[in-house]
């Protein structure tokens, strides 16, 4: 059994309830997620834990629902983003030469106008749903982790091991994902805890601005939306989703910090 | 130790330990330094002598109450000028740095700070201390740039750190060291990181300086030829305790331990040159440079290896040697020259190679630490090419990875230890194991026993040479150090500047009459006795008034 640290354990154990929550939300979620029952802006009582929201909706069930919709698209655009950030990245840096300039340039290019607003144009045109607004946001990110990518894998491939690999004739694939990937994982996981949490604000923001996640459909940051004149009357609806956002962001990062301790010895190869 | 004098530097029981973070266990308490005592009397020299983790240069440092990265000195004394400084507290230990005891780094080029001329680092902690104006100071820098032979010693401290040689930069350390006069200089590797023919340069200067300035000092090296000389008493030291201490006229003609003989006998591995075999590689006028520059690295290089022998390529740093293997390798392809392996033509470049050309040239690296995947075990690191080149999976593969271990002597148990868990003599045999591994005829081994201590260099050194007996390996052996090839050449080309200054067999090689430049090379090398640097240095002298 290995001995957890206090602070990975915090992490875990929130990391794991909210992961939970989503995947499990038509169990736990104690009414649908559009269904209206009460009054607008109930204060929370025992049959509503958390009071209802600007139409009188349940707010806990709204928040599960919600952080099911928020984790599942951040998650999904994370891991697009990884893959081809970190893969376009690891090519430009074996590669070197016009395959780098090429990536590289293209990157810069999408990375000099705000993502923000790149996303509302595209946004704007397109249909907004689920699966356009992954492949937005993962694209969109990748540029960010490719960079990252790029920059330890141009110092890992000039590792004599790596010279060795290439001597002995090993094809590309092999010389990416067998000498580079397992040496640049460190950095790489470090930075996807980071980028997890950028997603979901971003997700957050869209659905804030509108064009995010689409009503009936609930996430934290259409919560917030609906529920933001609240705050003139001191009802504290639309704060819950940003708390939910900030501890899910905290305890993700600090998973993501034990996990970087873990692996960033090279000392203790069993480290990882 | 005579009872009148007292003793500059003493250090009794000398205890430093340090604490290490294993990950996903405990911290724990390593002892570094068990009970050693010293002394050094005034205008003395001691060698410190060891192989790497022996506690040599912590010792050193702990003369100016200083442990480096996390080292705490636990127990025991040390009294420089009758005053125990481990007791002195914060302000009087700056008091005693840099000014009684001042200290000399193995890589000057990391110690100087490149934004700054020389002369303001020279005279820095003189100034510092107060003893001296700037023009004094200044004045004295000058001085001690003339004594130790640096050319233009008026202007030289006005030049920044990239515009002077490696070999200047560790003078102008040491003059930085004695500026303010201090009682005490350690020297922590001066001439490790220096060229032969440099490093007698540096050598003999510093042994000037000590004795004309009348300081003690603490030389640090685990060179016992160049130790001896330069000191009077030495001390061996092994696993942080002292193996033997005495003058340096009884540790190196009377050795009492194992170890100090094991250590005074090292490379005299005794080699036969082999009769002439046909040629396995042969380069011809081989010509080489960098992509953009228009230097060329390589000029005109004709050397061939015979098959199952060794042909040793030696030369400074610079001389071209190592780009010459990147060439036979194809990593650097030729701009003209033809090379011909086995009775092929081998494609300059490294796309046009054919698998079994790859295969039967397999390369060894000096820093076997960075020439491991350090994510892979050596399982996966020996077996790789088993699987790349013969199709080997399963038991077939564990069974051969098995045998190479048993035939580079690591036996059992390390198949699946990752690099870091492996000593550096122990990663340099993994890294052979997997050239074997691929069945070459030829190895080219880069300064593959520089990065090694001694002894462990001595083994590995066997070690190639029974597996060329065995296997009928060829090697290319590139290296800057006279002892080995000595010890494991058949064939020898000097290189110079990127030119082949002298080639043919070893015998021939290393026999008068000399060029000036394989003469100089050869006499720079230090030898394991006593007054070899004077001779040397008489002997230059002589030839230089005759010409």
């Amino acid at each position: 059994m290995i001995r957890l640290p206090l602070s990975a354990l915090i992490g875990l154990s929130f990391t794991t309830a909210y992961f939970a929550a989503a995947l499990f939300a038509p169990l736990i979620a104690p009414y649908g997620m559009a269904e209206i029952v009460g009054e607008s802006w109930e204060p929370s009582s025992s049959q509503f834990w958390l009071g209802t929201d600007s139409i009188g909706r349940d707010l806990l069930s709204r928040m599960i629902w919600g952080g099911r919709t928020t984790i599942f698209v951040a998650t999904c655009a994370t891991i697009l983003s990884f893959g081809l950030g970190s893969i376009l990245g690891f090519i430009a840096a074996v590669r070197g030469g016009w395959v780098d300039q090429v990536l590289s340039r293209l990157v810069d290019l999408m990375m000099s106008i705000p993502s923000l607003i790149s996303a509302l144009v595209v946004l704007s045109v397109m249909p907004v749903t689920l699966p356009i607004l992954i492949l937005v946001m993962g694209i969109l990110d990748s540029t960010r982790v490719f960079r990252l990518a790029r920059a330890v894998a141009v110092d890992i491939a000039v590792m004599d091991y790596v010279e060795a690999a290439r001597l002995r004739g090993e094809k590309q694939t092999w010389i990416i994902f067998r000498e580079i990937l397992p040496n640049a994982l460190s950095p790489l996981v470090a930075e996807m805890g980071l980028r997890f949490i950028f997603a979901v604000l971003f997700i957050s923001t869209l659905s804030f601005l509108g064009l995010g996640v689409q009503p009936p459909m609930a996430d934290w940051g259409g919560i917030v939306k609906e529920n933001k004149e609240g705050i003139v009357y001191g009802i504290p609806a639309a704060l819950i989703p940003a708390f939910a956002i900030a501890t899910l962001a905290i305890s993700v990062n600090l998973v993501a910090d034990w996990v970087l301790n873990r692996t960033s010895s090279l000392k203790g190869g069993r480290g990882a | 130790m005579r009872d009148d004098v007292k003793p500059l530097l003493e250090i009794r029981d000398l205890v430093l330990e340090a604490t290490s973070y294993p990950p996903g266990e405990p911290p724990k308490t390593v002892t570094l330094v068990q009970g050693v005592s010293v002394s050094v009397e005034k205008g003395k020299v001691l060698g410190l002598i060891g192989e790497s983790g022996a506690g040599k240069s912590t010792i050193g440092l702990s003369s100016m109450a200083y442990g480096r990265g996390g080292v705490r000195i636990t127990g025991g004394q040390v009294v420089v000028n009758g005053r125990d400084i481990l007791k002195i507290g914060p302000g009087g230990l700056r008091k005693l740095r840099g000014k009684e005891v001042t200290y000399v780094a193995q890589s000057a080029a990391a110690s100087f700070n490149p934004a700054k001329p020389l002369m303001e680092q020279v005279i820095e902690t003189t100034l510092i201390s107060g003893q001296m104006t700037k023009a004094q100071a200044e004045a004295r820098a000058v001085d001690l740039f003339r004594q130790l032979g640096l050319p233009n010693p008026e202007t030289i401290g006005k030049r920044f750190p990239h515009q002077v040689s490696g070999g200047q930069l560790q003078r102008v350390m040491t003059a930085m060291a004695l500026c303010p006069k201090p009682d005490l200089v350690i020297f922590d590797e001066p001439t490790t990181a220096l060229d032969v023919t440099t490093q007698i340069d540096v050598l003999a200067a510093i042994k000037r300086a000590i004795h004309e300035t009348g300081v003690a000092a603490l030389y640090i090296t685990h060179d016992l030829a160049v130790v001896a000389q330069v000191a009077d008493d030495i001390m061996v030291l092994r696993h942080g305790k002292t193996v033997e201490y005495g003058s340096v006229q009884q540790v190196i003609e009377e050795p009492r331990e194992d170890y100090t003989r094991a250590l005074v006998s090292v490379r005299s591995i005794d080699h036969a040159e082999k009769a002439d075999a046909p040629a396995l590689l042969s380069i011809r006028n081989v010509t080489a440079r960098y992509k953009g520059t228009s230097f060329d690295v390589l000029k005109n290089v004709t050397v061939e290896v015979p098959a199952g022998q060794t042909l040793a390529i030696v030369g400074e740093s610079g001389s071209g040697k190592s780009t010459l293997a990147r060439v036979i390798t194809g990593l650097l392809p030729a701009s003209q020259g033809r090379i011909t392996f086995d009775g092929r033509d081998l494609s300059s470049d490294l796309a046009g190679r054919s698998r079994d050309d790859l295969r039967e040239l397999q390369m060894i690296y000096q820093m076997a630490d960075v020439a491991m995947n350090p994510r892979q075990t050596v399982e996966t690191i020996i077996g790789r090419p088993l699987e790349f080149y013969f199709g080997l999976q399963g038991e077939a593969k564990r069974k051969r990875v098995q045998e190479l271990l048993d035939q580079i002597e690591m036996g059992r148990g390390f198949a699946d230890r990752y690099p870091a868990e492996l000593s550096g003599g122990q990663k340099q045999r993994v890294c052979i194991a997997r050239a074997l591994a691929a069945k070459p005829k030829l190895i080219i081994c880069d300064e593959v026993t520089s990065a090694l201590d001694p002894l462990v260099a001595d083994g590995t050194l066997k070690l190639l040479l029974n597996l060329q007996a065995e296997e009928g390996v060829a090697y290319l052996f590139i290296t800057h150090d006279l002892a080995t090839v000595r010890a494991i050449a058949d064939r020898i080309a000097v290189m110079f500047k990127g030119q082949v200054q002298r080639y043919g067999t070893k015998s021939d090689v290393l026999a008068p009459p000399f060029d000036a430049y394989t003469d100089l090379l050869l006499s720079s090398v230090p030898e394991m006795k006593l007054g070899w640097l004077e001779q040397v240095l008489e002997t230059r002298r002589m030839e230089a008034a005759g010409n």
